[in-house]
């Protein structure tokens, strides 16, 4: 058995075993956010960790898919479910647009281009208030599948649970895909890439495109299981905790960035406790994971245990 | 006109403390290829210091001294605890490093300080002076009579004095200056300290016009950085530039298209000059070596 099936194998075992831990219903529904907050961090895992791009913007395209819950309905009558694709799919083509000519930018000047688009989302989804309802947010129908209506944290539990399975699949079979080779070989060096007949611009706007979609289908889910959806979804500080989750679990790791996401989650729903020092405690574990664990809890896991087996 | 001579002050005061932040961005970065994504926090921290020492009875030239001193060893802290045991890491950790300490120093002001706004009285009071039509408070005019005095500050201590000279040799090849006995570690220290203590000065110049809080750094770590990058990172001038061009864009925005859109049309601008020109206004076109 290889690694790929592995891995898959031990999160679903994961995702089918903890919920008999659960001591409440509440656990359901934090679990729940942690595995789509978990498949909006895997896309960008492909993008920063294969394609080696940073973007501080992610969660712009989460906000996208997120207000098209909302709005697809509203404006266009459309079923809930309906929207979840159509949101993925507007996310992608905006990306497709806009990752054109950003993507031609390297390293700082990318980050601070992907951080701009980031931020504009967000300004147009505060703004626009007749639209989006301004900073209130704006609410989301109950959706239906085949009459079923998913409703409280154990029914999001599952759906989201699947939906993570699903995303992390797809990312790992292209890792080790073709196109995933050309990625990993770009982000090495992209000269080198170019010289063995690599296209890369077009690997890169693939990889931004992919890492949008994943995003947006996120961010419908979330908006979904939440019946409510804020501009703060597309806020910059939701897209530095996206990056956050994909560096601290590993960069180069599809589990990683699963790993991230469960503790960027729960690390701040377990110190609600010490609520006034929520922010200091969270800065400092950022600093000291990055500080002493720089490759990343996944990788850095795997190694201690090849250490010791070896 | 008077109406364009207001935004065009009002866009000039803003814009000098994005350049004094981009400057600190500016500094750091060509120390250490360090991103620092907390020198906005620097800025919260001149401010509120500040305010928290004046009012418990510190004269405000003596407020202001302490606020830039604690500052400036936050930051030496910064680089000794923080950026300094984290050597050799690739760009992304280090940019998270930054991004972790400046949560963390969110944190600990909302602790120590409190979350609700501040303000400082004007220097010069609150009576704005008219100018040609505009009215122009004289606050603005300590903003930029500061941001000028900087300027020129650095200008010297760069190219007049020995020490500014490692520090810009440190910028062009770190390896090449410690050849020549450059301290580089103790250049980096210093270059820490300096973007703090500017940072601090900033936010000291501003606060009687825009209030403080814990959470102002943000937005102005933000700004700062799209300006040092609007400038070409690692180019002084182009900070200074990229700064005050920001906040001309800003200020023209907010007055004659929307004002819920003035960060947008900073940001839309950004984005242009980055496709024209990828390395920014002022930056040096890269050769790659392969």
């Amino acid at each position: 058995m290889n690694a790929r099936w592995a891995t898959l194998l031990i999160l679903a075992a994961v995702i089918a075993v903890i919920p008999w831990f659960f001591p409440s219903g509440y656990y359901f529904r934090v679990a729940a956010l942690v595995w789509v907050t978990a498949l909006g961090a895997v896309g960008l895992q492909v993008l920063m960790g294969q394609a080696g791009q940073v973007s501080l913007g992610h969660a712009g395209f989460v906000g996208i898919g997120a207000y098209a819950m909302a709005l697809g309905p509203k404006y266009l009558g459309l079923p809930v479910l309906a929207c979840l694709p159509l949101g993925a799919a507007l996310a992608g083509l905006i990306a497709f647009l806009v990752g054109r000519p950003i993507l031609r930018l390297k390293g700082h000047y990318l980050a601070v281009a992907t951080l701009g688009f980031g931020i504009l989302v967000a300004m147009v989804l505060v703004s626009e208030i007749a639209v989006t309802g301004g900073p209130d947010g704006i609410r989301i129908p109950r959706p239906e599948i085949f009459g079923w209506r998913p409703r409280g944290g154990e029914a999001w539990y599952w759906i989201n649970g699947a939906a993570l399975l699903i995303g992390v699949w797809l990312a790992l079979n292209l890792q080790h895909s073709p196109s995933g080779r050309a990625l990993a070989a770009l982000h090495d060096s992209e000269v080198a890439a170019r010289t063995i007949g690599i296209d890369v611009a077009r690997h890169k706007l693939r990889a931004f495109v992919i890492a949008a979609v994943y995003g947006a289908v996120a961010g419908g889910l979330m908006a979904m299981m939440n019946g409510f959806v804020t501009p703060d979804a597309a806020g910059f500080l939701q897209s530095v905790e996206y990056v956050t989750m994909v560096v601290i679990g590993g960069l180069a790791s599809v589990p990683g960035a699963v790993v991230g996401a469960a503790l960027l989650v729960l690390l701040p729903q377990a110190l609600t406790v010490f609520h006034d020092y929520e922010h200091a405690v969270l800065g400092l574990l950022i600093m000291l994971f990055m500080i002493f664990l720089r490759v990343g809890i996944v990788p850095g896991l795997a190694s201690l245990l090849r250490r010791r087996s070896a | 006109m008077p109406e364009l001579l207001q935004f065009l002050v009002s866009g000039l005061t803003v814009g000098a403390v994005y350049a004094l932040v981009a400057l600190g961005f500016t500094l750091i970065h060509n120390a250490s290829d360090v991103v620092n994504f907390a020198q906005g926090e620097f800025v919260m921290l001149g401010g509120m210091v500040t305010v928290f020492a004046a009012a418990a009875g510190l004269a405000l030239p003596l407020a202001a001294l302490l606020a830039i001193a604690v500052a400036v060893l936050v930051g030496l802290a910064l680089h000794r605890l923080a950026i300094e045991p984290a050597r050799g890491a690739s760009a992304v950790t280090l940019i998270i490093i930054t991004i972790g300490a400046s949560i963390f120093l969110r944190g600990v002001a909302q602790i120590v300080f409190d979350k609700r706004f501040h303000q400082l009285p004007g220097f010069s009071g609150n009576d704005p002076i008219m100018v040609l039509g505009a009215a122009i408070l004289p606050q603005s005019f300590w903003v930029l009579g500061g941001a000028l005095l900087v300027f020129a500050g650095l200008f010297l201590f760069l190219e007049r004095t020995l020490m500014g000279k490692a520090v810009l040799a440190t910028a062009a090849n770190r390896l090449a200056a410690r050849l020549v006995g450059v301290d580089t570690s103790c250049v980096l220290a210093l270059s820490f300290g300096l973007s703090a203590a500017i940072g601090a000065f900033a936010g000291i110049l501003i606060t009687p016009i825009t209030l403080t809080s814990f959470d102002v750094g943000t937005l102005l770590a933000l700004k700062g950085f799209a300006a040092a990058m609007l400038g070409g990172m690692g180019s002084p001038l182009g900070a200074v530039v990229g700064g005050l061009l920001l906040g001309l864009l800003e200020a023209l925005g907010a007055g004659y298209v929307s004002s819920a859109y003035k960060d947008a049309v900073a940001f839309l601008v950004i984005l242009a000059v980055l496709f024209a020109m990828p390395q920014g206004l002022f930056g040096h076109r890269g050769v790659e070596r392969v």
